[in-house]
């Protein structure tokens, strides 16, 4: 017994004796610091290097540091939001009902004030579809305070891509990519069945992609107030004008165009396939021009807009803020986190930002540093549309059958007309609860 | 005398107190939490609304929950059937190899011991039709016949299911073969002595004395497969739900901050398993008691 409270005492003075110590130093005061948590992998560098600008040109220390991947990430600021360990500036991924959660918890600045500054100078600098994402208007469906929560950093959007090449190789014209849906089936089959080269692939194992292009083309066909009424649930999806949007991947499939398996690719996989000229048409987000390069710096491609299915609506494209950074609420560098935000999104840093990582600046003005592929992408940056900037977003159960949907009739397991059933059936369940 | 006792009862309790601590916040605390989550409409960051047994009531009206559970009982079969019978033949060989085993042993156990993820991975670039390894070398051997798209919708259940047999059967082997071994030499010899053959001796004295391993085994592999995912979601990512398991299910949901139905679907999962577990393990003391 007194051998145990012998091993006791040494054990409780081995460990209490340093924490007793450790509070009688001198405190060294801090030097103030920039602590921004991001999940960008590919543009660590680049922004590095932008913190070290800053420091030469203020003496202030930002440090950039990365939790990748974005799942991780994620995962990382929930947890330190809940444990209150947020640092001066972070990223939200996700939804923007995501993005609500943290302005509710008080963990997000309303950063209005701030871009209202010198008659909206802030504000105006900027796209406002890039803005929007970070946006809440009155009266939102969120139920939070009018105000602008973010700043975009850089702009994202998603088009069709083809391979030039094999356009050349192929008999057809390389500089003019199909407009229509039935030109651009009616060239894919051409380029199969001459070449033997898959007509279209993408990364549809991944939900989101095949979404993101079943919406633009719902758009084309039938307004975006009518598509918003469907998430609101005053338009059914078994509506014909959707049975006919999902009719569109089921021609895709019959045409024989679509590559083996692509209902489990990856983003990742259909990007490595296009680079090495596998196919001759993706769908896929500006963001692909850093990996073409990285994949195959010789590949000779093009974005195109959305082969339209109809003459009813403009095609509107998905897209805006690609990366934003939120202020924290609470932290003790406020006023120089926003300093530095709007350091980072002026003209010679976004240009720089540009040129070193080919993302799309999400300020006006600022194409010096663009890759020429990317040149012709600005010519849309006002037509673009996403979920984020929407007044209401569909329910994540709906969001499931519908790109689950639309995987399943790609493959031949069901058709259009079912899906929409399937689909409408789960909305008038989850509307009920 | 008392004093002596609650001492003794302290000090005890003082060595269990560590263990118990950490039992309880990383097992029973994560328990209770999950079947709160599991009442509650929550995004799992910071709203928690209550909406009692809503998220049960959803599941049982779900159809792409119970064909998840359609998969992994589909998977579970091959795993029971193919792979374990596999691994008891390799186990039975390997048993009668004195000199080789060691070698065997580690070959077979290689696999299970490759991260999920790589096996997913290696097993989809061998069986995709683009580069199509495994149709280049069906036709470099004359079994151009044989070429098909082993991921495509025809196929994709089965394949999923034969790699998660390739993957999982190492596990097993090494849980029969070191039951196998316990048996007594002795046994197998006065049996011989007696006249009995190669399928009296299997019969009469392997199968009824490895019976409690063979019935782990069948429990393991049960809870196994049905909780089997990410090799899965590497290979095939769930090909428009014809491979979609339970797990996948729970992982998009909590993917999608539906944290609250995610949990009442993992302990409806739970409850399953432990159901069938426990019927495992009461037909295995029937038969035992029946041999």
């Amino acid at each position: 017994m007194k051998r145990l409270f012998g091993f006791l005492s040494i054990f409780i003075i081995i460990f209490t004796i340093p924490l007793v110590f450790s509070g009688c130093g001198s405190k060294k005061p801090k030097d103030k610091k920039i602590i921004i948590w991001h999940w960008m992998n590919d543009r660590k560098d680049a922004l590095e290097n932008l913190a070290s600008q800053y420091k030469n040109l203020t003496g202030l220390t930002v440090e950039f540091k990365l939790f990748s991947p974005p799942d991780i990430y994620s995962q990382k600021v929930i947890a330190a939001a809940r444990s209150g360990n947020l640092p001066d500036i972070f990223g939200i991924l996700g939804e923007k009902k995501t993005m609500s959660s943290f302005i509710k918890a008080n963990h997000v600045l309303d950063l209005t004030p701030y871009m209202e500054e010198n008659d909206k100078s802030w504000e105006n600098s900027f796209y406002p579809q890039a803005l929007e994402v970070n946006r809440f208007r009155k009266n939102n469906s969120y139920a939070i305070e009018e105000g602008i929560y973010g700043v975009p950093i850089d702009l994202t959007v998603m088009e069709f891509v083809y391979n030039k090449d094999i356009f050349t190789k192929a008999g057809l014209d390389p500089e003019s990519p199909p407009e229509t849906f039935e030109e651009f089936l009616s060239y894919a089959k051409t380029i199969k069945e001459t070449l033997g080269i898959n007509g279209f692939i993408c990364g549809w194992g991944e939900g989101w992609l095949i979404n993101a292009l079943a919406v633009e083309w719902a758009i084309n066909l039938m307004g975006e107030d009518k598509f918003i009424q469907t998430i609101e649930g005053k338009v059914p999806y078994t509506d014909k004008q959707w049975v006919e949007v999902f009719s569109m991947f089921l021609k895709m499939e019959h045409s024989g165009i679509l590559a083996d398996n692509i209902t489990s690719m990856i983003n990742k996989e259909s990007e490595d396939l296009f680079s090495r000229g596998k196919a001759a048409f993706s769908f896929n987000g500006s963001w692909a021009v850093n990996v073409y390069k990285q994949l195959a710096p010789d590949l000779n491609y093009k974005f195109f807009p959305l082969p339209k299915i109809s003459d009813n609506y403009p095609v509107k494209i998905w897209g805006g803020a690609g990366s934003s950074f939120m202020l924290h609420k609470f932290s003790k560098n406020k006023n120089d986190a926003v300093d530095f935000l709007k350091w980072i999104t002026s003209n010679n840093q976004q240009n720089f930002l540009s040129k070193e990582t080919n993302n799309l600046p999400s300020i006006k003005n600022c194409q010096e540093g663009l890759p020429e592929v990317l040149i012709d992408i600005v010519d849309v940056l006002d037509s673009l549309t996403h979920p984020n900037i929407w007044p209401i977003n569909e329910n994540s159960r709906v969001l499931e059958a519908f790109n689950s949907g639309l995987q399943q009739i790609t493959m031949g397991l069901k058709t259009p007309a079912e899906v929409c059933a399937e689909i409408q059936k789960i909305k008038e369940r989850v509307s009920t609860k | 005398m008392n004093d002596y006792r609650t001492k003794d009862k302290v000090i005890n309790f003082a060595f269990v107190f560590p263990a118990l601590l950490i039992f309880s916040i990383f097992y029973l605390y994560p328990f209770f939490y999950s079947f709160i989550l599991s009442l509650h409409r929550s995004d799992g960051i910071f709203t928690y609304d209550f909406v009692g047994l809503a998220h049960f009531r959803d599941i049982f009206q779900d159809k792409a929950w119970w064909r998840s559970l359609y998969n992994g009982g589909y998977i579970t079969f091959w795993a029971l059937t193919f792979q374990n019978i596999l691994a008891f033949s390799l186990a039975l060989g390997v048993d009668r190899a004195i000199k080789t085993g060691k070698i065997y042993r580690v070959i077979f156990f290689i696999l299970p011991v490759l991260s999920e993820i790589i096996i997913g991975l290696l097993m989809r670039t061998i069986l995709l039709s683009e580069p199509g390894i495994l149709n280049q070398w069906l036709d470099k051997i004359g079994f151009g016949f044989m070429i098909q798209d082993w991921l495509g919708k025809e196929h994709v259940l089965l394949t999923t299911s034969l790699v998660h047999c390739w993957k999982g059967f190492g596990w097993a082997f090494i849980i029969l073969l070191a039951g196998l071994q316990t048996i007594p030499e002795q046994l197998y010899e006065a049996a011989r002595i007696d006249g009995a053959n190669y399928i009296q001796r299997f019969s009469k004295i392997t199968l009824p004395l490895l019976m409690p391993v063979v019935s782990m085994v069948i429990v393991l592999t049960l809870l196994g497969t049905m909780q089997a995912f990410a090799m899965i979601l590497a290979l095939t990512r769930g090909s428009g739900r014809l491979t979609e398991v339970p797990v996948m299910i729970i992982y998009n949901h909590l993917r999608g901050n539906q944290v609250g139905l995610a949990c009442a679907e993992g302990i409806i999962l739970g409850f399953i398993l432990v159901l069938i577990s426990f019927s495992m393990f009461a037909f295995s003391k029937w038969v035992k008691e029946k041999s």
